[in-house]
């Protein structure tokens, strides 16, 4: 196959792994600052996409320029979340709040399947078929606005804990819980915020994801695990870590699917995984997990 | 008395830290060894390689005449050292009994056999009575006891006590000495154990080590260890000693 | 031994037990079809639910991808019937072998390499994941499209061969559950299972005590993967096909620990329990829909789910140790 093959299925990869990664970054936030791993990651990512499907059929709006009231209700939603439900368990071990999402994920999924049924929504935008012409490489457009999006929220997430009076307390409240408690931080807060950031972002992923694949509401679980596999990958704790971590899912994906079969790509993203947790637990930038 | 444990020049070193630097000394075969000194001293890091935890970073571990350091805490234990935790760790769901039936299986295969060897050890530790009763439940003094007791039913030849002591009240403690001094009698049990709790340690010991920044600075009967300039001034303090 | 097995059970459990027996020895005289069914799932459910219990309630190691085993099962004695005649009773025993093996392989990476909790519980699903991908591109196996098996049809019970009618499946699979139930019970109270429980309650107090938690944490693996793989058989014969989509699917490896946990991780009735409400009133949820012309699909996870909820906020121990308790059947060792 002509070298421009893999090079145009490697950059669409890597700009869906960009999309990945700011998926990842959400559960990466939740499991750094909150320390849940949040099994209903997925489904909170197929609402979101749902949503866009329905307001695009109804009022025809770009999901791209739904973004933010999108990002706006999945950060309600995570916020409810928290501290309603995961909250009064984050003394209980480990195992019990992780069923405990496996349940609401669950009840997602099959909300989901009641309300839309089981077949796949597409949303078809103007620009759906166009493409760009950079010299040899020929980019889709979809992928290009998705990949630039999930970079532009990316960096806005960077600056929020960097830079930000409540990034900062978000932080304190990772590293040291009762530290954070013993100078006054509304830890319950900070960690519903949290959890509200995250869903905030996998909101977003799943807006720019809309415009790449099909809706169906069994798509949960499958993106969950990937964004497990590529926050272990890349590092847990580790914000350009997950990242990484997408990118290099992304690009894995698509090579796979074009060396090999496509439906066979998954398979590559675990094994990657099972290395991962075997050799180096930590991630590629993670710090070692507590 | 032949040196039933020896620690060789052991080092440990975690990071910048060097908990444990060139420790050397025996313990007889049958004695009570005591090891004391302040907090940071090294003594938990000594205990920890001796039962398996970790390996040393130089410096070898022989017991009954074979080495030890780096074997697996597991495999420690079926060679005879028993070991409590400074900050006890029964089995909560487990009731006290079953708690000690789990040590006395090493050696056992039947769980019957295990059962009348376990209830043998709760009767000396003085825990029979409550056998029935979930482990979660237990106040602090029994949990330690409990802790001893599971040790115990696995039929070490050393037993490593980790400041069994602590948070005990007076009566608890001469409670729980006159149990590891009959204990030490009646079957010559040898007892390595790391004490705060003075009191305990001049009651038990037959002789003391005193750890410093992980090294030794004295060793001794425990009258002539606490008299030392060194030990008075790095941890006793003068009004323990007047 | 039987009263080893029975010792410090009160009579009145005893009692009961052998009520529940007699009723479900008895029950497919009156049954109709739909509610043979019903009691053929719920008793499957029960036996996988036992099985993967082992592995959680006993051993305290989470698996979330336990569809691998039943999978296998069904797979190695399926296909083994239609390419090489093998008579599915034979074929159990391949099966076990390859579900033994692959629970053993996870046991080795995970245990050599401290792979515990939370992260344990995802390596099993990545596993599962990869089984299923990569059953669906197999061709020995009819990848994707499904494996069948000859269905004639049958005038009479053939034990030998699993062909036969539903009543036949009823009585296997509820000698399975008795027999798993039973099997659980020796196991717990021998050495073995007083092991698994150090294990589960404090792993590196239980290794300080003498005892070499990766033996035993893999002998639970094996034990568990090698029970489920035989439901995977009962499955594959029953009906008659085999899709990796389906089967090896997360979806059924959730179904699989729901019973356990609704009806009490590391209890002996729990997961029997735990099948008959959950399967119990999901069925009658859908027939309640359907006669009110409703269909939904999708409801009965969601009824599912919401169970699941509310035993882990509100009865995390599951409804078995309550209920005992409640109609005062507590005994000495649950």
């Amino acid at each position: 196959m002509p070298a421009d093959i893999y090079l145009n299925v490697a950059v669409g990869g890597v700009l869906t792994g960009l999309v990945y990664g700011l998926m990842a970054l959400g559960l990466s936030v939740i499991f750094g600052v909150v320390r849940v791993v949040n099994f209903a990651h997925g489904e909170m990512m197929t609402i979101a996409m749902y949503i866009a499907v329905t307001l695009f059929s109804a009022f025809h709006l770009d999901p791209l320029l739904m973004l933010v009231p999108i990002a706006a209700v999945l950060f309600a939603f995570g916020y409810i979340l928290q501290v309603r439900l995961i909250n009064p368990f984050i003394t209980r071990p480990d195992t019990s709040q992780f069923l405990l999402l496996i349940a609401v994920a669950i009840i997602i999924v099959n909300l989901l399947l009641i309300a839309f049924g089981p077949d796949a929504r597409t949303v078809q935008v103007s620009y759906a078929y166009d493409s760009f012409q950079l010299g040899p490489l020929l980019v889709d457009a979809t992928k290009l606005y998705a990949g630039l999006a999930a970079i532009v929220v990316a960096i806005v997430l960077f600056a929020l804990f960097q830079y930000t009076w409540i990034g900062t307390a978000i932080r304190a409240c990772a590293d040291n819980y009762t530290g954070a408690l013993v100078v006054g931080l509304d830890v319950k807060h900070l960690y519903a915020l949290t959890f509200g950031i995250g869903a905030a972002c996998v909101g977003a992923a799943g807006v720019m994801l809309v415009l790449i694949i099909d809706v169906t509401p069994a798509l949960g679980p499958a993106y969950t695990l990937l964004a497990f596999v590529i926050v272990i990958t890349g590092g847990l704790g580790s914000m350009p870590g997950a990242l990484v971590g997408g990118v290099l899912i992304g690009l894995t994906e698509a090579l796979a699917g074009l060396l090999f079969s496509p439906s066979a790509k998954s398979m590559f993203a675990f094994a990657i995984l099972v290395l991962v947790l075997l050799f180096r637990p930590q991630g590629i930038m993670g710090k070692r997990a507590a | 008395m032949s040196a039933q444990l020896s620690i060789d020049a052991v080092s440990k070193r975690f990071r910048g830290l060097v908990a444990v630097d060139r420790l050397s000394f025996d313990v007889a075969e049958g004695g009570i060894f005591a090891v004391i000194g302040p907090n940071g001293a090294g003594k938990t890091t000594l205990f920890n390689m001796i039962a398996g935890a970790f390996a040393p970073d130089s410096g070898a571990i022989t017991f009954a005449g074979e080495r030890i350091d780096g074997l697996a805490s597991d495999r420690i234990c079926r060679r005879g050292i028993g070991r409590t935790f400074q900050i006890v760790r029964p089995f909560p769901a487990l009731s006290v009994e079953d708690n000690v039936i789990v040590g006395a299986l090493l050696h056992r295969h039947h769980v019957t056999d295990a059962r009348l060897h376990a209830n043998d050890v709760l009767r000396r530790l003085d825990l029979y009575d409550k056998r029935g009763q979930r482990a979660s439940g237990l106040t602090l003094p029994d949990r330690k006891r409990l802790e001893v007791a599971r040790a115990l039913a696995t039929d070490p030849k050393l037993l490593l006590l980790d400041e069994v002591m602590a948070g005990l009240r007076p009566t608890e403690t001469d409670r729980m000495v006159a149990i590891l001094k009959e204990l030490n009698r009646d079957t010559g049990l040898t007892i390595l154990l790391i004490e705060h709790v003075m009191r305990a340690v001049m009651a038990l010991a037959g002789r003391v080590l005193v750890m410093h920044h992980g090294a030794a600075i004295a060793e001794g009967a425990p009258g002539e260890v606490v008299r030392n300039r060194a030990v008075i001034d790095s941890y006793l303090g003068a009004e323990a000693v007047a | 031994m039987i009263a080893r097995l029975i010792e410090g059970i009160p009579r009145r459990a005893l009692l009961l037990l052998g009520a529940l027996l007699i009723v479900l020895v008895a029950v497919p005289l009156f049954a109709g079809d739909y509610l043979l069914t019903v009691l053929i799932l719920i008793l499957y459910f029960a036996y996988i639910g036992q099985s993967w219990n082992i592995m959680m309630g006993f051993a305290g190691q989470l698996s979330l991808g336990h569809a691998l085993y039943v999978g296998l099962g069904a797979y190695t004695a399926a296909a083994l019937y239609i390419h090489y005649g093998i008579g599915p009773w034979l074929g159990l025993l391949a099966a076990v072998l390859v579900a033994a093996m692959a629970g053993a392989f996870i046991g080795f990476l995970a245990f050599r390499f401290r792979v515990a909790g939370v992260y344990f519980a995802i390596l099993t699903i990545a596993l599962a994941e990869f089984a299923r991908v990569g059953f669906d591109h197999w061709s020995w196996t009819s990848g994707s499209s499904g494996l069948f098996l000859p269905v004639k049809q049958y005038a009479h019970n053939d034990l030998w061969q699993l062909r036969g009618y539903p009543v036949m499946f009823y009585y296997i699979l509820l000698a399975a559950t008795v027999a798993a139930f039973i099997g659980c019970r020796a196991l717990l109270q021998s050495r073995v299972g007083y092991f698994w429980l150090a294990i589960r309650e404090d792993e590196m107090a239980a290794r300080s005590a003498g005892i070499d938690a990766f033996h035993y944490k893999m002998l639970a693996v094996v034990i568990s993967a090698g029970m489920t793989s035989f439901a995977g058989v009962i499955y594959a014969f029953f009906y008659n096909n085999l899709f990796p989509e389906q089967v090896f699917h997360i979806l059924r490896s959730i179904e699989i620990i729901l019973g356990p946990i609704v009806g009490g991780v590391g209890t002996l009735f729990g997961p029997i329990l735990g099948a008959f409400v959950l399967t119990g009133l999901a069925e009658t949820l859908t027939a309640a829909l359907a006669a009110l012309g409703v269909d939904l699909p999708g409801a009965k996870q969601v009824f599912y789910g919401i169970c699941l909820l509310l035993v882990i906020v509100a009865l995390p121990g599951g409804v078995w140790p309550w209920l005992s308790k409640r109609i005062g059947l507590t005994e000495r060792n649950k």
